[in-house]
């Protein structure tokens, strides 16, 4: 359910006659309110982490990210995204092929179960492992025993991101999935490929926009990923603090300046996010537009 | 939960557990699905009731019933319903705008919508501070007129509006955009004025998706953490919402009182999912008709 949002698939708009539309003045009102209300709730949070960044020169700006703590918690980033991305993909394609490809007991039961992580709250899926692999959860006195650092630690960081992560992939393709059908796989198990080959070579083209779609939203909320990783990191400066955190900790010590800067690099990849996005609904849009 | 078709009971195979299909790869694929979702989400989302039960209920009761639990929770569902009823009108404002009119710059105001989404939500979270504390250039404005945003519930709900609109505009602007033309000029020709066309015509064809589009940033809003902790301020009976009581009970060792919070959180949470996705199926069954 909440979390994200179908690729578009756009018509032409039409031409509306003066019959159904507004008079120019309601319009034009109507505009004017929607743009200033944009510009207030999203054009000057982007102004203000610009400008608050480079309130110290280019010098000092590049200076943040490029100090030892914000360096290893860029490492970090990208490494629990490189984690997260890749398995969140596999569960996605098993859960879509298994539900959009068959029909059996308990399917639209077991569609709710992989949407309900959009409805935990992130400090709810840091806490539920700290209660499985913290010192006071079940399996705390057995990993003490052995050694193994799962809370406050990477593991930790890198569970609680798949879980807020957990949906995306699989939300994109399932529907995509159902509404092609099965048609061409059953073609081309008649005509006699395997399992993989149909999966490579029929089903992987039709769906590779919408999985695409499903990678770059799983990414962007890795990366950016606060409340849940924020239980579970115990913010050790160069060990378990990722970009994110790293700009709390410098907000909180009252370097406004370094967090913005800090903050200004996530707020880029949240533009890539965006563009890739426009990227890919404008080919899903010619694509669909050519098979018609 | 699945419906068969006719086919199944010509086939005999109503009964069975799955279907008959060429296709391959199904225990593979369902076995894997149901492990993944297993170990990640069902059981350690269990063990959070299980923890729970063994709280007693007298504890259990003793701790989400007192002043400080109560008041955060009034506070992340209060300012979250507030700022999911701001985000019904100006979402579908917005929606409204960018599926019927044309004006400069609409593709990249289009594109924008999708910011809160896709920005990290403590950069969200620093920015809207800084932009409506008292010497920001929103919060300047808003001195003068003797408000102030940050540090109280209106701050709270400014945050949520800014990570609620995303639903909203995005689950009205399909459906406004398959509203064919003829409806509304059948309602034309039929002497209605353009206001009588909105409100008796296309206003009842979107309000389940606009319903929709508010449940999900609802639901967000409820939950969320990292855009309202800067702009809260945080004072125990005052700003402090639900998601941050936990993580202070959390830090003061407290995973009893912890998990109590979660799990009535999470049981309204999780009502607010079934409510929707009923009412989802329900408006469904009635366009089938």
């Amino acid at each position: 359910m909440a979390g994200a949002i179908g690729l578009r698939n756009e018509a032409k708009n039409l031409g509306r006659r003066a019959a159904v539309t507004e008079p120019p003045f309601v319009r034009a009102i109507l505009i004017t309110a929607a743009l200033v209300f944009l510009a207030v709730f999203l054009m000057l949070p982007i102004f203000v982490v610009l400008v608050s960044a480079l309130t110290k020169g280019v010098q000092f700006y590049f200076q943040a990210f490029t100090e030892p703590a914000a360096v290893a918690a860029l490492k970090l980033t990208l490494l629990v995204a490189a984690i997260t991305v890749p398995l969140n993909v596999l569960f996605g394609l098993a859960a879509a092929w298994s539900i959009a490809k068959f029909d059996f007991m308990g399917k639209k039961f077991l569609t709710t179960l992989i949407d309900l992580p959009f409805s935990v709250s992130p400090v709810i899926s840091g806490l539920i492992y700290v209660l499985v692999f913290g010192a006071q959860g079940v399996l705390g006195p057995w990993l003490q025993a052995h050694d193994i650092r799962i809370i406050f630690a990477v593991p930790g960081i890198v569970l609680a991101t798949i879980f807020v992560t957990f949906p995306f992939v699989a939300r994109e393709l399932i529907p995509l999935m159902q509404a092609q059908g099965n048609e061409e796989e059953n073609a081309a198990i008649i005509l006699g490929a395997n399992g993989w080959q149909t999966f490579w070579r029929v089903t992987l083209p039709n769906i590779k926009w919408g999985l695409l779609y499903g990678v770059i939203l799983c990414n962007a909320r890795a990366m950016g990923e606060f409340g849940a990783v924020s239980v579970v990191s115990g913010h050790i400066r160069g060990l378990t603090n990722t970009l994110p955190l790293h700009v709390e900790i410098l907000y909180n010590e009252y370097s406004f300046t370094a967090a913005f800067a800090v903050s200004s690099l996530l707020m880029m990849l949240a533009f890539v996010t965006l563009a890739l996005k426009h990227f890919i609904e404008w080919h899903h849009l010619r694509e669909s537009l050519a098979n018609h | 939960m699945t419906r068969f078709g006719k086919n199944d009971m010509v086939n005999g195979d109503a009964l069975k557990f799955k279907r008959h299909s060429v296709i391959p790869g199904f225990d593979f694929a369902l076995g894997f699905t149901l492990t993944y979702l297993s170990l990640i989400v069902l059981i350690p989302l269990s063990l959070l009731f299980f923890k729970a039960t063994t709280l007693g209920w007298e504890h259990f009761w003793h701790t989400v019933t007192s002043a400080r639990v109560l008041a955060s929770l009034r506070l992340s569902f209060g300012a979250a319903l507030a700022s999911a009823l701001v985000n019904a009108v100006f979402g579908l404002l917005v929606a409204w705008v960018l599926i019927r009119y044309d004006f400069p710059g609409k593709k990249i105001v289009d594109a924008l919508v999708d910011l809160p989404f896709a920005l990290p939500t403590a950069v969200a979270g620093i920015a809207l501070t800084t932009l409506y504390a008292p010497h920001g250039w929103v919060g300047r404005i808003l001195a003068g007129l003797g408000i102030k945003a940050t540090f109280t519930p209106l701050g709270i709900t400014i945050a949520l509006i800014f990570i609620g609109l995303p639903f909203v505009v995005r689950t009205v602007e399909p459906i406004l955009q398959d509203l064919e033309n003829e409806i509304e000029e059948a309602a034309y020709s039929l002497g209605a004025n353009r206001w009588q066309t909105f409100y008796k015509v296309i206003f009842p064809a979107i309000l389940p998706a606009l319903l929709t589009g508010c449940a999900m940033a609802f639901s967000r809003a409820v939950g969320e953490y990292g855009s309202v902790v800067f702009i809260a301020g945080n004072m125990p009976m005052k700003t402090e919402i639900a998601p941050l009581l936990i993580m202070t009970k959390l830090e003061q060792y407290d995973y009893a009182g912890a998990t109590a919070i979660a799990v009535v959180m999470l049981v309204i949470s999780f009502m607010l999912l079934f409510a929707t996705n009923i009412f989802q199926a329900w408006t469904r069954q009635y366009e089938r008709v």
